[in-house]
């Protein structure tokens, strides 16, 4: 238990047993085993610290908040100091440490550039007269459907109001070039027959046949790279995580997609569920990793039952267990729900949130490859990047490489909102230009003055880029990122020093903190954006001088991407003219 | 020879054990810094089990606490060793060449089967199983103990009785394995070092060893008495006798630390003469005839002091002492030249030379490298030599360097002599907290958030007692009664109170304490008294009506 | 020094800092090569007895072939490393580090920080006035330590060292996020109701003053502090028997405050509550 001191504040009945749902008393961290025996130690204390997140998730679910009594029966349950389990909930925006007065739904309204171009201030006009307990969020993800909303329940469950009135239709649906998106909007997502009837599982079977070593030399040939942003080659990552010794290593599913103007992941999750359990599970037996993890954005709440029930058909069939698909091999997937942190999008910044951390990024290196999840060797992939590997173990990486560059070979998924006339999820073959990707999504609305490229920590691109051949090379050429594949569009009655200062706002919001140039420098940006916007004027040389400066320390000395992206936006609309122009 | 001396290892061992034993020891409060070697130790995945009788803030760091009874150590440790020896674990080749009398050993604990132990000793008998299996089959174990062990009126025995353990198993003598007992003073290894016991000169020499004495005689000039003088128990008893008629007691508070200080304090006033060099004005200077005002060792003089790692430090004056307090060398030589001796130099420097020149195990720690090393571990017989981490190396020679092999102990177990009763039902065990320090004569004078004056209960003791937490009660044993208020705790087991020694002035608490000693140790058995504890209105009613 | 039974023999690493070839032990830092270099390294979040957190940003150096800089106080060296630690990119980052601590947080008290942001022209004027600050109230709960949090730079250091690298009391931890993040303990419960033990190691590493020692807070509130009239005398404590290394603080023949030496493998820094507060009676 470590020497742990638990204020006088006690849980009461229903905290109580909102703990129990998780861990049970028998299963704590110190158990009383007779008035003279009790059984704790280091190893039982550090065996259970990656359950305090679904603790403190049930908590605020049942309870609606964190109370001091709730904290300290956690944290004794689970032996983990209150004083970190406080750090832990402080840490997320869907957890509350403050006694909200109420039991009221919490209605989450997204104020990102998409839902903001889409009305979202009337949205809370209309709420709040109805008496409708609203707060500002980052982008919720439902970009195409913006604007965005999520409510967050206490002891009901937690739910996105567009799911109920949504009927769904994929935009290219029927087209024969999709890839990734072959089976959304096609399959029933909730049904593991149905998915076999579309393909399903054939990838596997192919995979178990070929063998580890031939699954990953196929990834590697095909030339996968991630799709969340750094664009890692797939194949490097799985064979340095295959060829670490050792017995314990992971496989995770980042679907904590957070990236504003994001949203492809959860359309996947959602509509497709079979394919990314599949998918880790063909990761896990190339890799030797028997974990699988998925860690999921806690507002996709249809996203997370559908996992889940993915799970549960996967693992009643034999898909999933000791025997993974008959394999030989042991593989299983664990589900954790993220809690509303931009940065633990990021994997190092995952991992600990899943081992019961603050979502703190961890320094590189070491490589999550080497030192990953629980310090072991782990890969970590998106969905996007999951799923193209089901067509490379079917085909082949020869007819993978049949769409695409030679540097960027194989399609790409592309989340269009804003001033567009349809927005929604595309998947193209690397090298489409922007301008073509842009009338797929039926145009721009009115006269495209900019597009943000890759999201708030991608770059703002004007209408000459509408040319550019959408791949990594050639983005890189042109100072911009595919990020996640976020393409926001913007008109002329835009009012792009709002956006921007949104833009910095967010990063200095979602800064978790820990580094001084993100922590300051996020800050100060922010303030610096306010000062300009309020004075109306064109940015002042010191001080286009200072954001220099500022970007410069946060690129170079930042601990991770977050930090290292937090400028580039904001530095895109300066150099663009977009805002601080002299008039 | 093995068994005297010092603990074995270095604390740096214990941040390498795989298995640890900490035995009547709340280590986390009364040593916590060689408790963060100990955490090291765990973090590192070694398992910890904590044998105590109460659940301390050391037992909350322990895979498995085992809540014992108090005062029935022998018993569990002869019942590990008995498991050990029925499960082939013991090391045989190891008690072949480097042990003597094991057969008797062997045969001395057959009784204590787990369950016999688990009627003993209050805890399940799987436990006692469990215990012996980690700490037989761990590569590296250490055993760690303090009051817990010692201050019971067979201290010595339950010393004994942990060492067959390590005998057993081979579990000393070997990096990573050993048998630590934690010093509750700055010196008391120091001071058992220079000879500051009654039987010993400088470097354990015995007295009676008329080799040693000689030694001894030679530097001195003169003859040497021969017999072993009394340790403090003894003189207690001496000055009842009124064979001791005068006492020159130097940095010691006993009329506050013996046990049944009342008895103790009578004592004290019946002296011919009692003479007080001290600090403070402790409650024993307070009934001196004589105070000579010294000068605190640690931050007013220099010299050196050695910790339970056997390590020699340097001590340095940082302030002068205040008004007319001196130096305790100084006194001393005063004293001496007064009755017409020169006991030379006084330089506590010279004085160590002279420690140096007498003392083998010292030998080779000059100042110079006290200073550059940041203090040597004993032994270190000369200038080339590093010190010495951990002792007794030699069980794993194969001719044992020359010596005797390590003796196994055959011994009884005995529980506390004072029986609980109808009259005292209640078990009183007392012990150190985090924040204080032995009589409270140094550490009562900060101003600790933490401080607690007071009898802790279990709560169901308390609720059949009609007690709520922060009542004022009676204690009584059969020696006195001392009042104090409550602080229930669920971390002792029903039937045992505790209370700490750190607040006389407050809580006259060795008041109640069993006088009872180890006639091998002269150590009081502190730990286990009988008591009745009553709330204090009624207690004063009903003497009120009786009177 | 005590040997170990298995004694591994260190490999020594070369690399390069400055252009100047260094050989280090296998498993060292950067910095352990840039101080090998005598390359003075200005240091906030790390602490010679911690775990590096890496989060102060303040060590960066310029490593070859690396596209950001990389904190010099974690970093193993490898074979061939480049390392430059005077470049126009490495000064930048410090000084911008630097620039943006003082711009929020109260370091008058931070000498070392002081010293180094002058060396790198460090501007925390140039902000937009009336942006934010720490701004917390001096916390006073006790008559052992108070915290003024208007003076914390986040360095983690007061985090690690009452947790996982010393007393593994856990009293306090990060909370909050990004700039609102601030060390707490458990809904900023007063210390005396925490987990605190009162140990001050937490004190010791702070490289602020945002811990102090009360005596040392009432001396200063008196205009009495004179670091310049103190002498530091290393003994041993004496309320036990584990040999604990102090450094006693002496002004106008009165201790004023103990610490504990880092190079010593007993204590490594650390002490108790008896060690750390009780030499009042001296």
């Amino acid at each position: 238990m470590a020497d742990l001191r638990f204020g006088d504040e006690q849980p009461n009945d229903a905290e109580l047993a909102a703990i129990g749902t998780i861990v049970s008393e028998a299963d704590a961290a110190t158990v009383v085993e007779t008035e003279r025996v009790v059984r704790g130690g280091t190893a039982r204390r550090r065996g259970l610290r990656h359950l305090l997140l679904p603790v403190l998730h049930s908590l605020q679910h049942e309870i609606g908040w964190i109370s001091p009594g709730g904290l300290n029966g956690a944290a004794k349950r689970l032996g983990v100091p209150p004083a970190e389990a406080y750090g832990v909930a402080t840490f997320y925006e869907l957890l509350r440490t403050t006694d909200p007065g109420h039991r009221d739904d919490i209605v989450h309204l997204c104020v990102d550039p998409a839902c903001a171009l889409a009305g979202n201030e009337e949205l809370r006009s209309s709420l709040e007269a109805r008496g409708a307990k609203v707060c500002e969020s980052p982008c919720l993800g439902q970009c195409e459907r913006a604007p965005a909303l999520f409510v967050q329940g206490a002891g009901r469950p937690d739910r996105v109001p567009a799911d109920d009135e949504e009927d769904f239709r994929l935009p290219q649906a029927g087209d024969s070039g999709l890839r990734v998106l072959r089976r959304v909007g096609v399959v029933d997502p909730a049904s593991l027959d149905s998915y076999r009837d579309h393909g399903g599982y054939q990838a596997l079977a192919a995979a178990i046949e070929m063998g580890a070593e031939a699954v990953i030399d196929a990834v590697r040939d095909s030339g996968l790279s991630g799709r969340g942003g750094a664009a890692f080659p797939t194949g490097a990552k799985w064979r340095a995580v295959a060829d670490e010794p050792g017995p314990h290593k992971h496989v995770v599913a980042n679907c904590d997609e957070s990236e504003p103007g994001t949203f492809k992941d959860r359309v996947i999750c959602e509509r497709d569920p079979f394919a990314v359990i599949e998918s880790m599970t063909i990761a896990g037996l190339a890799t030797g990793a028997a974990c699988g993890w998925i860690y999921i954005r806690g507002e996709y709440p249809r996203a997370t039952r559908r996992l889940e029930g993915a799970i549960a058909q996967a693992r009643a069939a034999g898909l999933l267990g000791r025997d993974a698909a008959g394999s030989g091999q042991r593989f299983d997937i664990e589900l954790r729900r993220g809690a509303g942190a931009y940065i633990c999008g990021e994997e190092t910044a995952l991992f600990n949130s899943i081992e019961g951390f603050r979502g703190e990024p961890r320094n590189k290196p070491p490589f999550p490859t080497t030192r990953g999840l629980f310090n072991q060797p782990t890969a970590v992939n998106n969905p996007e990047t999951l799923l193209n590997v089901l067509h490379i173990a079917t085909h082949g990486p020869d007819a993978y490489r049949s769409v695409g560059t030679e540097r960027s070979p194989g399609t790409r998924l592309f989340c269009l909102s804003g001033r567009v006339a349809a927005p929604g999820l595309y998947e193209v073959p690397f090298g489409t230009t922007l301008g073509d990707l842009i009338d797929l999504a039926g145009g721009p609305l009115g006269s495209l003055a900019a597009v943000l490229l890759g999201g708030a920590a991608g770059a703002f691109v004007g209408p000459d880029a509408l040319s550019m051949p959408l791949t990594l090379e050639d983005a890189r050429e042109a100072g911009a990122t595919l990020g996640s594949g976020v393409v926001t569009v913007f008109d002329d009655t835009a009012d792009m020093e709002s956006v921007v200062v949104r833009i910095a706002e967010f990063f200095r919001d979602e800064s978790c903190g820990q580094c001084v140039p993100c922590r300051v420098g996020t800050q100060r940006q922010h303030e610096v954006l306010v000062e300009l916007q309020a004075s109306g004027g064109p940015l002042a040389p010191q001080r286009a001088e200072l954001i220099d400066d500022m970007a410069r320390a946060m690129a170079d000395a930042s601990i991770c991407g977050l930090g290292h992206t937090a400028s580039s936006a904001v530095r895109s609309a300066v150099a663009l003219g977009l805002i601080g122009k002299s008039p | 020879m093995f068994g005297a001396g010092g603990g074995t290892s270095s604390y740096q061992e214990i941040e390498e054990a795989d298995v640890i034993l900490l035995w009547g020891s709340n280590a986390r409060e009364a040593h916590p810094i060689f408790f963060h070697h100990l955490l090291r130790g765990l973090d590192r995945g070694a398992r910890m089990y904590c044998i105590d009788p109460r659940y301390t803030s050391s037992a909350r760091f322990a895979d498995v606490w085992a809540g014992i009874d108090v005062g029935t150590d022998i018993a569990l440790a002869n019942g590990i060793g008995r498991e050990i020896i029925r499960a082939g674990l013991s090391d045989q080749d190891f008690i072949a060449r480097s042990t003597a009398g094991y057969e008797a050993y062997a045969a001395s604990v057959d009784p204590f089967t787990p369950d016999a132990v688990a009627a003993v000793c209050g805890i399940p008998a799987d436990v006692v199983v469990e215990m012996a299996h980690a700490y037989a089959t761990a590569e590296k174990a250490q055993i760690l103990w303090t009051l817990g062990i010692t201050e019971h009126h067979n201290a010595v025995d339950n010393v004994l009785s942990l060492c067959n353990l390590a005998l057993l198993t081979g579990h000393v003598g070997r990096w990573g394995s050993g048998l630590v007992p934690l010093r509750g003073q700055n010196n008391v290894q120091g001071g058992g070092d220079m000879g500051a016991i009654p039987n010993k000169f400088p470097g354990f020499a015995g007295v009676d060893d008329p080799v040693h004495r000689a030694r001894f005689e030679a530097a001195y000039g003169r003859e040497l008495n021969p017999a072993p003088g009394w340790h403090l128990t003894l003189m207690f008893e001496a000055m009842e006798r009124g064979d001791l008629r005068a006492l020159y007691v130097i940095g010691e508070n006993p009329a506050d630390s013996e046990a049944d200080a009342a008895h103790a304090r009578a004592q004290l006033e019946g002296l011919d003469i009692l003479v007080v060099q001290d600090i403070l004005m402790t409650r024993t200077a307070e009934m001196a005839d004589v105070v000579l005002p010294a000068s605190v060792a640690w931050a007013e003089s220099d010299g050196t002091v050695t910790s339970s790692e056997r390590r020699v430090q340097r001590v340095r004056p940082a302030v002068s002492p205040p008004g007319k307090a001196r130096h305790d060398i100084d006194i001393l030589c005063d004293l001496a030249e007064a009755m017409g001796e020169e006991l030379g130099p006084r330089d506590p420097r010279a004085a160590w030379d002279e420690v140096r020149s007498l003392s083998p195990m010292h030998g080779g720690m000059s100042w110079e490298r006290l200073e550059a090393a940041g203090g040597l571990q004993w032994p270190c017989p000369d200038e080339d030599h590093a010190g010495t981490p951990f002792l007794h190396g030699w069980l794993w020679a194969d001719d044992l360097e020359g010596r005797d092999p390590a003796p196994f102990s055959v011994v009884a177990h005995a529980g506390p002599t004072e029986e609980l009763s109808e009259q005292f039902p209640l078990r009183l065990t007392t012990g150190r907290a985090l924040d204080s320090y032995n009589t409270g004569v140094q550490s009562g004078n900060y101003d600790s958030p933490l401080r607690f004056a007071g009898l802790e209960l279990n709560p169901a003791d308390a609720a059949g007692l009609g007690i709520a937490e922060g009542d004022l009660v009676r204690v009584s044993s059969p020696r006195g009664s001392v009042e104090m208020s409550v602080r229930l705790a669920s971390s002792l087991p029903v039937g045992l109170a505790f209370t700490t020694l750190h607040h006389p002035d407050l809580i006259d608490v060795n008041v109640l304490t069993n006088p009872d000693w180890d006639p091998k140790s002269g150590t009081a058995e502190f730990k286990a008294a009988a008591v009745r504890v009553e709330p204090a209105q009624a207690s004063e009613t009903a003497e009120a009506t009786v009177g | 020094m005590i040997t170990t039974s298995g004694v591994a023999t260190e490999s020594a690493v070369t690399i390069r800092v400055d252009g100047k070839e260094v050989a280090v032990p296998e498993g060292a830092t950067i910095l352990d090569a840039c101080d090998a270099a005598g390359v003075q390294t200005p240091a906030i979040c790390y602490g010679p007895t911690l775990t590096p957190v890496n989060v102060c940003r303040v060590c960066v150096v310029e490593l070859e072939g690396s596209r950001a800089l990389v904190p010099s106080c974690s970093r193993a060296v490898e074979d061939a490393m480049a390392i430059h630690t005077d470049s126009e990119r490495v000064r930048h980052s410090r000084k911008m580090v630097l620039e943006f601590l003082a711009s929020g947080v109260d370091v008058s008290q931070a000498d070392e920080l002081r010293q180094w942001a002058e060396h790198y022209g460090a501007d925390p004027d140039r902000y937009v006035p009336g942006g934010a600050t720490m701004d917390e109230p001096v916390r006073v709960q006790d008559n052992l330590y108070i915290r003024d949090y208007d003076k914390c730079v986040l360095c983690y250091r007061c985090v690690e060292a009452c947790g996982d690298d010393a007393q593994h009391t856990y009293a306090i931890s990060v909370a909050g996020r990004g700039f609102g993040a601030r060390i707490s303990t458990e809904f900023d419960a007063p210390l005396p109701d925490s987990a605190c033990v009162y140990c001050g190691n937490c004190v010791a590493v702070c490289p602020t003053n945002a811990l102090q020692f009360k005596t040392e807070f009432d001396l200063r509130q008196a205009d009495s502090w004179r670091p310049e009239d103190q002498t530091v005398t290393r003994t041993v404590c004496s309320y036990c028997g584990v040999g604990c290394n102090l450094e006693l603080h002496v002004q106008d023949n009165q201790i004023v405050k103990c610490t504990s030496p880092d190079d010593h493998d007993v204590t490594r820094g650390n002490l108790c509550i008896k060690g750390r507060f009780g030499w009042n009676y001296v």
